[in-house]
């Protein structure tokens, strides 16, 4: 650990150490203190049957049944605890790893990997869960993010003290996102608009296999600094924390204070991606000292002591996992091909010559393969 | 009933190929589960532990570990519904082993059939591009070279969206914005040759094409002369030119690297005082019978060459490679080599030991009047039988000529200056030159060529010998 560099951990808020142990925060305790033992088993859960969902993923890509999949693993408490201190107002625009914080805003998981087995561009109606597509492009929707957030604020969304009405944005990226040239933009954009972004980075270390040492000299809230921003750098292995530091970010954004960025300190317990092999570029030692700061075994370790987590309750959750499990995996393996003139109907809400063209261009295209010969 | 199902080698990454077979973690026999780790594999990107589909009764391992695998060809045969007897799949016979109302269940269902187009067995059309090294791989680190593979295709007439007419089956792939700029250059985008993934056309292969075949203007500098070349391609800095190599240039390395790589060459040189033809020559230009022809020195140097090669008919001779046998001419198609506009040609005086000295010299002017403006025939230039080089006439001493291809000899005629010079016991200043004589040695001995040589420089050195050799 370096003790000054991206990696510090000066003022990492945390709220429980990684053996679970709690400990006071002179800020963030108070938010944590919203959380009742319930909400802490549901997050529990969340983190469980996410994972439970990432690992069948990356089996039905290793079956070939997907054609590359996107491990959250390491990363769940990072994203549902920010994704739990959302409300109904509030919009997210992800990038692509946001498994957890999707499954918090109510998306069926299985659907997401409509993407990953190459059937759709984005697989859920964003309007109906507040939550954008996945983006591919790294760092390109923290723009995106900003101007719906700048949109927000004329429509009246922000800083009316009511928490029906108020609302802000969150955009998630990682930490070699913080290398574009976009993330930047975004930040001044956000910060001298008022903008109600809360910028959440999940610093997990390694942009596919840059180590993040290698992209900053400083811890990478920092960067907020130069434009003026607020930051905090929390635990992201630190559920609650997580959820502590996102909502005290959501209410300075949706009161009308402005940005907040956040940086989520995490670890990508797995590969980048199912073509990525992560040990051609770190060490196991590495990778052993973060799976002892597991962040499903932090919560579970600080629940247990307090007798909050029954064995029916973690039976009843491992059956859900397994459940979840296995409809990812009889639907996954169920979806027909869909009819490829398919993807031109979303380019456009309204007709348009130039697709239409495409669109007939590719019929004539497809006809010109022998069918027969490829469906074997 | 007992089900058997196969499990075929995934693509664990993008768009690969293979695999090979490191670990099997299972046995025949064994009971596994749905996700359970059965298969260690290497592929061209990562080691990676293959999980089960199924879960059931291990039947086969259909490869063996250190096996380079196909992706999408079966490795492990799994009953997954392990009550009562059937023959595995591959041994059963599709038409007559099963006929009862309980078949063997074969499915095929649950075989990968991914996210992307499906691999065929086909080996790829012949239009199929080659493919670049990492292809369209998002993240990870290559696919081999050469390795994908497309469907087949029963139809090439397709045109390119927009309807243009264009022999191109597939349209060129490029952005928009490189499309623009070469619609801005007059590019045709299918004339560029593409060195982007996938065959894409980018901006600099835009850039590079016009370079490659846009005029360039050669660099001038201000002590510089006017560009002198008027043809090939200028080089992108300006500073150097491209030439194709064709015509007389062409002919000239060619007849130049044969004789020189195939005839071993000897040179031999000769100093001698030529004041005696100088005297001769002024003699001659003042005389009536020569008023209308140019009396030059090289004159006599041709009538002194053909007279050594009547006292030394051997050296007037070609070595028949291909037959094993030396070709003696009797017959001397005297060539002159010129330098002309064009180039190095050899025109050659045909039966030029038959004529008189004034024919000689009518002939000498007409071949190097012909050559200098460019009218030299084919016909003057083939079957010479020696040939003689006149480097003096630039003013240089004397060179090591290389044979005219199919001839045994060549004479070099350097400048001839005033020098002192011994003669009759006292230095005087006399016109002196040098003479080199090269020779086929295949077929000439020093002592032939010595011989000739020694003979062309007494006539130089004395013209009236040639009267008593005459």
């Amino acid at each position: 650990m370096s003790a000054s560099g991206p990696l510090s951990t000066d003022g990492l808020v945390q709220v429980l150490t990684h053996t679970g142990q709690p400990v006071d925060h002179p800020t963030f305790s108070a938010y944590a203190a919203q959380l009742g033992a319930e909400e802490l088993r549901e997050m529990w859960r969340d983190m469980m049957l996410v994972r439970a969902f990432d690992n069948e993923a990356t089996s039905l890509q290793r079956q070939g049944e997907l054609g590359l999949w996107v491990q959250s693993l390491g990363q769940e408490a990072a994203q549902v605890g920010s994704g739990r201190a959302l409300n109904g107002n509030d919009f997210v625009f992800p990038s692509y790893r946001e498994h957890g914080v999707a499954y918090t805003r109510g998306v069926d998981l299985v659907e997401v990997l409509r993407i990953f087995r190459g059937l759709q561009h984005g697989a859920w109606d964003p309007q109906a869960h507040n939550f954008h597509l996945y983006t591919l492009v790294i760092g390109s929707h923290a723009l995106h993010a900003t101007g719906y957030a700048m949109a927000m604020s004329r429509d009246g969304m922000v800083g009316n003290g009511d928490a029906d009405k108020d609302g802000a944005v969150v955009a998630y990226f990682g930490d070699g996102a913080t290398s574009q040239g976009d993330v930047s933009e975004a930040l001044t954009f956000a910060t001298v608009y008022d903008a109600p972004v809360v910028f959440f980075c999940q610093n997990n270390q390694y942009a596919i296999s840059e180590s993040v040492i290698r992209q900053s000299r400083v811890p990478i809230a920092e960067r907020a600094r130069g434009v003026g921003m607020p930051s905090v750098r929390v635990d992201g292995n630190d559920v609650i924390a997580c959820y502590a530091v996102t909502q005290w970010a959501l209410d300075h954004a949706r009161s009308g204070q402005g940005p907040v960025f956040v940086e989520a300190l995490t670890y990508r317990m797995g590969a980048h991606t199912t073509s990525d092999d992560p040990t051609r570029y770190r060490d196991r030692a590495e990778e052993d000292y973060w799976s002892e700061r597991d962040p499903i075994a932090r919560l579970d370790a600080y629940l247990t002591a307090r007798g909050e987590l029954s064995d029916d309750y973690r039976e009843s959750v491992a059956a859900e996992a397994k459940a979840l499990g296995e409809r990812t995996r009889t639907t996954v393996r169920s979806w027909e091909r869909p009819d490829l003139l398919t993807m031109f109907d979303d380019v456009y809400a309204l007709p348009h010559s130039g697709v239409e063209a495409e669109r007939a261009w590719f019929e004539r295209y497809q006809r010109s393969f022998d069918l027969q010969g490829a469906a074997q | 009933m007992p089900t058997f199902e196969q499990f075929n080698l995934p693509d664990a990454g993008e768009g690969l190929t293979e695999a090979d077979i490191v670990t099997w973690h299972i046995a025949v026999g064994d009971t596994i589960e749905v996700n359970q780790a059965i298969v260690e594999i290497e592929t061209a990107k990562s080691l990676v532990e293959l999980p089960s589909p199924f879960s059931g009764v291990v039947t086969r391992l259909l490869v063996e570990v250190g096996d380079t695998v196909e992706v999408g060809a079966p490795i492990l045969e799994v009953d997954v519904d392990p009550d009562g007897p059937a023959a595995p799949v591959a041994e059963a016979d599709a038409g007559a082993a099963d006929v009862s109302e309980d078949p063997v269940a074969v499915t095929a269902s649950s075989v990968p059939e991914p996210t992307a187009i499906p691999v065929p067995a086909a080996a790829p059309a012949p239009d199929a591009p080659a493919e670049s090294a990492s292809g369209a791989v998002l993240v990870g680190y290559g696919v081999k070279a050469g390795s994908a593979k497309r469907r087949p295709r029963v139809s090439d007439a397709l045109d390119p969206v927009g309807g243009e007419q264009d022999a191109h089956e597939y349209p060129v792939l490029a952005k928009p914005p490189v499309r623009k700029l070469a619609k801005e250059l007059g590019v045709d985008l299918t004339t560029v040759t593409p060195s982007g993934p996938g065959g894409l056309v980018t901006r600099e292969d835009v850039e590079l094409h016009v370079k490659a075949t846009a005029a360039q203007t050669l660099a001038t500098y201000p002590e510089d002369e006017q560009p002198w070349l008027e043809a090939g391609t200028t080089a992108t800095d300006g500073r150097s030119t491209r030439v194709a190599v064709k015509s007389v240039r062409k002919r000239t390395a060619e007849a130049m690297v044969h004789s020189a790589f195939s005839a071993p060459h000897v040179t031999e040189f000769l100093t001698v005082d030529v004041t005696e033809t100088m005297n001769l020559v002024k003699r001659l230009k003042q005389d009536r019978d020569f008023a209308d022809v140019r009396v030059t020195p090289l004159l006599i140097v041709a009538k002194a060459l053909l007279l050594a090669v009547r006292r030394h008919p051997e050296v007037n001779a070609s070595w028949d490679d291909a037959a094993q046998e030396i070709v003696y001419k009797h017959y001397v198609n005297l060539g002159i080599a010129a330098s002309t506009p064009r180039g190095l040609v050899v025109p050659n005086i045909k039966d030029a030991h038959r004529l008189p000295l004034h024919a000689l010299a009518i002939e000498l002017q007409e071949l190097t009047a012909a050559a200098r403006n460019g009218r030299t025939t084919p016909a003057a230039m083939s079957d010479g039988t020696i040939t003689i080089t006149n480097v003096g006439a630039l003013g240089i001493d004397t060179g090591t000529p290389i044979l005219n291809p199919g001839e045994a000899a060549i004479l070099a005629f350097g400048s001839i200056r005033q020098q002192p010079w011994v003669h009759e016991g006292e230095i005087q200043i006399r016109w002196v030159t040098q003479l080199a004589l090269s020779f086929d040695h295949r077929l000439v001995d020093g002592e032939l060529g010595a011989r000739v040589l020694a003979d062309v420089g007494r006539v130089m050195n004395d013209p009236s010998q040639g009267l008593v050799w005459a």
